[in-house]
C-alpha cells in the first residue's frame, strides 16, 4: 500500500498566481505532483459551478488562487473570488463534504516560494482528509483515470 | 475517426529543461491517442525558428485547425506562437498553450514518472480546450493624439511638456488657481539648496508658453468616459462663486499627477502653528523672513510609521537635514536637534548629506515609540535611546516632520478613472516592478507623489516615464484590442444588469431593444476579458470568450481523467 495521492484542481489567475507558479518553476522549487492548474484570466472568473464540477469529477481538493487584496489586475476580481469560495464552502457543507477541501489563497507573481509552499501544504491538508467521499463509490480505476501506471490506494 | 477540428500537438524538449525530467516520447505517444489529434511532433526548441517553421508547415500541409504547444509559459511565449499561427493563416485564438516546464519538469525534478504522468494530463487538458476554441476577432480603434494630465505641479507640468515636445496636444488640469503645486510653498530643495520657486517658475513659464499645452486652472475632472485611445473627459471649474464653466475634451491617454498633501499634526506634540510648527511651515517662515529662533528641536516621524499610518514618507529625514542646515546658515550659533527614530538617507548623495549635517554640528538624538518625546512650555523632554538617559532640551521653536498623505479627492478621481488606490489612498500601479507607471486600465498612467511619497528627482523621472508610456499609445494611429472579451447571447439575456454592476471597466451596458426590453451589450474595446460578468450572469447569456464555461469545465474533467 502506497500513500494516498490526492487529486487537486488549482484555478490560477493569469496575472499573479499563474506567474507565481512560473516563478516557482524558474526557481526550481519542488512540490508534490498532485495539482493540475487551470489558468483563468482572473480568480473572479471562477464560479461555484467550476468548483462543484471538480468535486463531482473526483477532485479531492480544489484550490482557487488569485492576486493579493488590492493587487487584482482587474481591480476587484479577487474580492469576487473570495465571495464565490465562501458561498461554495456553504454548498459543500450542505453536500456533506469537508469545507477544508476547498481553499482560497492569494499568491503574487513574486511569490514563487509561496506557490510551492501552498501546493505542498494543501496537498498535506487534503491527504489528511483522505479521498473525497463523493468519489469513494465511483470507479477509480487509476489515480488519474487515464493513467497507465498502477496507482497506490 | 472523430469529427471536430484537426489538432496538432507540439512537444518541446526545451533542450534538457523538459526532456531531462519528463519522458517526452511517452507524452508524444500519449498525445497521439487523444481524440482529434492528427499530428504530433517533438522539437528540441519549439520556439526556435525551426520549431516555428514546423508549426507553420504543419498548419499548411497537415491542415491543422488547432495548435497545441506543450512547452513553457504563455506569459512569455504565447504571443510568439500565436503570431506563427497568424502567419500560417490560422486565427491566433485557435492556439492553446500547455505548460510542462514551469509547472512540471522544473518542479518535480526528483519524480520523473509522476512528472511524465502530469505532463500527459496537462496535454490532455490542453487538447480538450483546443477542441472547443473559437476564432476571435480583434478590435481596431483610432487614437485621439492628445493627452490629459491631471495635476499642475512639477510632475504634471514636466509630463505635459514632454508630451507637447513630442508633438501631442496636452490638456493640463490643475485644481488650484495657479500652476506649481507643493513646490510653490517650499524654500530650498535638497541636496543642492537651489531655490524651489525659481525652479518651478521656470517650468510654469515653459508650460504657459507652449502652444500645444492648454492649461485649465481652478478646474477639476468631473467625468470620464470611454477607453484607451478615446477618452471623453469633462472638466468643471471649481471657482467660487460657481461659474458652471465646463469643457468637454477628447484624449487618447491620461496621466495622473495629482500629488499629495502634507499631514497636519493637529493635537500632536502641542502643535499650534506658533512655537510648534511643521517643516512645511518652517519653510514658509524662511521664505517670508519670519524665521527667528536660536534653539530648534525637530521631531521626526510625527504621524508616520505608527499603526494608523504605517508607511515611511521617505522625504522627511532629508527635509529635516536640509532645514537644519538652513538654520545654521542663517544663524551659525543656532542649536539644532533632530529627534529621530531611524534616519533614512539612502544612496550616494543623501548619506553624504547626512554626514554634512553631523559635521555642521546638528545633534541627532534617537527616540523610540515606547518613550515618545514630550513638549512642555520650556523644553522638549526625550529619552535618548543610545545614551539611555532622559534629556531636557530648551527650545524657541519645535518643528514636526509630518508625512505626505494622499489627497482627499484621490479616491473620487480613482473611481472616475476606474483605477485602484491602496489602503492609504495613494494610487496603485498595475505592477510595482513590471509596470510601475501604468494602471491596469490601458492608456492611464501615474507619476509623482500621487503614487507614494518620493524625492523630487525620483518623481521627475517618473514624469518622463509616464509621458513616454502615454506616447506609446498616442503615437499610434490605431490600436488593436484583444479578442479575449465577453460576449452576450441576447436571446438569453433578461437585462438584469448584474454584468453592468460587477464590471470595473464599464464594458457592458444595457440597451433598450424594444419598449421595456433591455439587453446587455459589451463594448469589446473596453472589455478586459476578466470574465467576472460571465461568472455573475444568472442566465448564461454572458460568455467569457477563450475561457468559456464549456472550455473550463472540459479542462476540469480532463484534469480528473474524464
Amino acid at each position: 500500500m502506497g500513500e494516498f495521492r490526492p487529486r487537486i484542481v488549482v484555478f490560477a489567475c493569469n496575472w499573479c498566481s499563474y506567474a507565481g507558479a512560473d516563478l516557482a518553476g524558474v526557481s526550481r522549487m519542488q512540490y508534490p505532483p498532485t495539482t493540475r492548474v487551470i489558468r483563468v484570466m482572473c480568480s473572479g472568473r471562477v464560479t461555484p459551478g467550476f468548483i462543484l464540477e471538480s468535486f463531482r469529477q473526483g477532485a479531492d481538493g480544489v484550490l482557487v488562487t488569485g492576486c493579493h487584496p488590492g493587487d487584482c489586475h482587474y481591480i476587484s476580481g479577487n474580492e469576487k473570488a473570495l465571495a464565490t469560495v465562501e458561498r461554495t464552502k456553504r454548498l459543500l457543507h450542505l453536500l456533506g463534504l469537508e469545507t477544508d477541501r476547498l481553499r482560497l489563497e492569494w499568491i503574487s507573481a513574486a511569490e514563487g516560494a509561496r506557490f510551492a509552499r501552498v501546493m505542498t501544504q494543501f496537498t498535506e491538508q487534503v491527504r489528511a482528509l483522505g479521498p473525497s467521499p463523493l468519489t469513494e463509490h465511483a470507479t477509480r480505476s487509476t489515480q488519474y483515470a487515464t493513467r497507465d501506471t498502477p496507482h497506490h490506494r | 475517426m472523430s469529427e471536430g477540428p484537426r489538432i496538432g500537438v507540439f512537444i518541446c524538449h526545451c533542450g534538457s529543461n523538459i526532456a531531462g525530467h519528463v519522458d517526452v516520447e511517452a507524452v508524444e505517444a500519449y498525445a497521439r491517442t487523444l481524440p482529434g489529434v492528427v499530428f504530433v511532433q517533438r522539437n528540441l526548441y519549439t520556439c526556435s525558428d525551426a520549431g516555428l517553421s514546423e508549426i507553420k508547415r504543419a498548419i499548411a500541409e497537415e491542415g491543422l485547425e488547432r495548435v497545441v504547444v506543450a512547452a513553457c509559459t504563455p506569459r512569455t511565449h504565447e504571443p510568439l506562437f500565436q503570431e506563427a499561427c497568424r502567419e500560417a493563416g490560422l486565427n491566433p485564438y485557435l492556439f492553446e498553450f500547455v505548460n510542462i516546464r514551469d509547472q512540471c519538469s522544473w518542479v518535480h525534478m526528483q519524480e520523473p514518472e509522476a512528472a511524465t504522468e502530469k505532463a500527459k494530463d496537462l496535454v490532455r487538458m490542453g487538447v480538450v480546450k483546443a477542441r472547443l476554441l473559437e476564432p476571435l476577432e480583434e478590435q481596431e480603434v483610432e487614437v485621439e493624439p492628445a493627452a490629459l494630465v491631471v495635476g499642475g505641479g512639477m510632475i504634471g507640468m514636466t509630463a505635459a511638456l514632454n508630451l507637447a515636445e513630442r508633438g501631442f496636444a496636452v490638456r493640463l488640469v490643475e485644481r488650484g488657481p495657479r500652476l506649481g503645486g507643493l513646490l510653490l510653498r517650499l524654500d530650498k530643495l535638497y541636496p543642492t539648496h537651489e531655490d524651489a520657486r525659481a525652479l518651478v517658475a521656470k517650468r510654469v513659464a515653459e508650460v504657459e508658453a507652449h502652444d500645444r499645452i492648454e492649461v485649465f486652472t481652478s478646474s477639476v475632472v468631473s467625468e470620464i468616459k470611454g477607453f484607451v485611445g478615446n477618452y471623453e473627459v469633462k472638466i468643471t471649474s471649481n471657482r467660487q462663486p460657481a461659474t458652471g464653466n465646463q469643457h468637454s475634451l477628447r484624449v487618447g491617454a491620461i496621466i495622473v499627477a495629482t500629488g499629495a498633501r502634507v499631514f497636519k499634526p493637529e493635537g500632536l506634540y502641542g502643535y499650534d502653528g506658533q512655537r510648534v510648527i511643521t517643516q512645511f511651515e518652517l519653510e514658509e517662515r524662511f521664505r517670508t523672513g519670519g524665521f527667528d529662533a536660536e534653539r530648534v528641536v525637530m521631531i521626526q516621524c510625527v504621524g508616520a510609521r505608527i499603526p494608523e499610518r504605517p508607511y515611511c514618507s521617505r522625504i522627511c529625514c532629508t527635509t529635516a537635514i536640509k532645514n537644519a542646515l538652513q538654520i545654521r546658515e542663517r544663524q551659525p550659533h543656532a542649536q539644532v536637534y533632530i529627534l529621530y527614530r531611524d534616519t533614512e538617507t539612502q544612496g550616494t548623495r543623501y548619506e553624504a548629506y547626512y554626514t554634512r549635517a553631523r559635521e555642521a554640528g546638528i545633534q541627532f538624538i534617537r527616540y523610540s515609540l515606547r518613550h515618545p518625546p514630550e513638549v512642555t512650555d520650556e523644553r522638549v523632554v526625550v529619552y535618548d535611546e543610545l545614551l539611555g538617559a532622559r534629556l531636557g532640551i530648551p527650545y524657541d521653536l519645535v518643528v514636526l516632520s509630518t508625512p505626505l498623505v494622499a489627497c482627499e479627492d484621490a479616491r473620487e478621481l480613482a473611481q472616475m478613472l476606474k483605477v485602484p488606490v491602496d489602503e492609504h489612498g495613494f494610487f496603485l500601479e498595475a505592477h510595482v516592478k513590471l509596470r510601475p507607471l501604468d494602471f491596469a486600465t490601458d492608456g492611464i498612467y501615474v507619476a509623482g507623489t500621487a503614487r507614494w511619497p518620493a524625492h523630487l528627482e525620483e518623481t521627475i523621472t517618473q514624469a518622463y516615464g509616464a509621458a513616454a508610456r502615454a506616447a506609446t499609445i498616442l503615437s499610434k494611429d490605431r490600436i488593436t484590442s484583444s479578442g479575449v472579451v465577453a460576449r452576450v447571447d441576447e436571446a438569453l439575456c433578461r437585462g438584469c444588469s448584474r454584468c453592468v454592476e460587477v464590471c470595473e471597466f464599464g464594458a457592458p451596458s444595457l440597451i433598450e431593444t424594444a419598449p421595456g426590453m433591455k439587453v446587455a451589450r459589451v463594448n469589446p474595446v473596453m472589455c478586459k476579458g476578466c470574465g467576472a460578468c460571465a461568472a455573475a450572469c444568472p442566465t448564461g447569456a454572458m460568455t467569457a470568450m477563450h475561457f468559456t464555461d464549456e472550455q473550463v469545465t472540459a479542462m476540469v474533467r480532463a484534469a480528473l481523467g474524464h
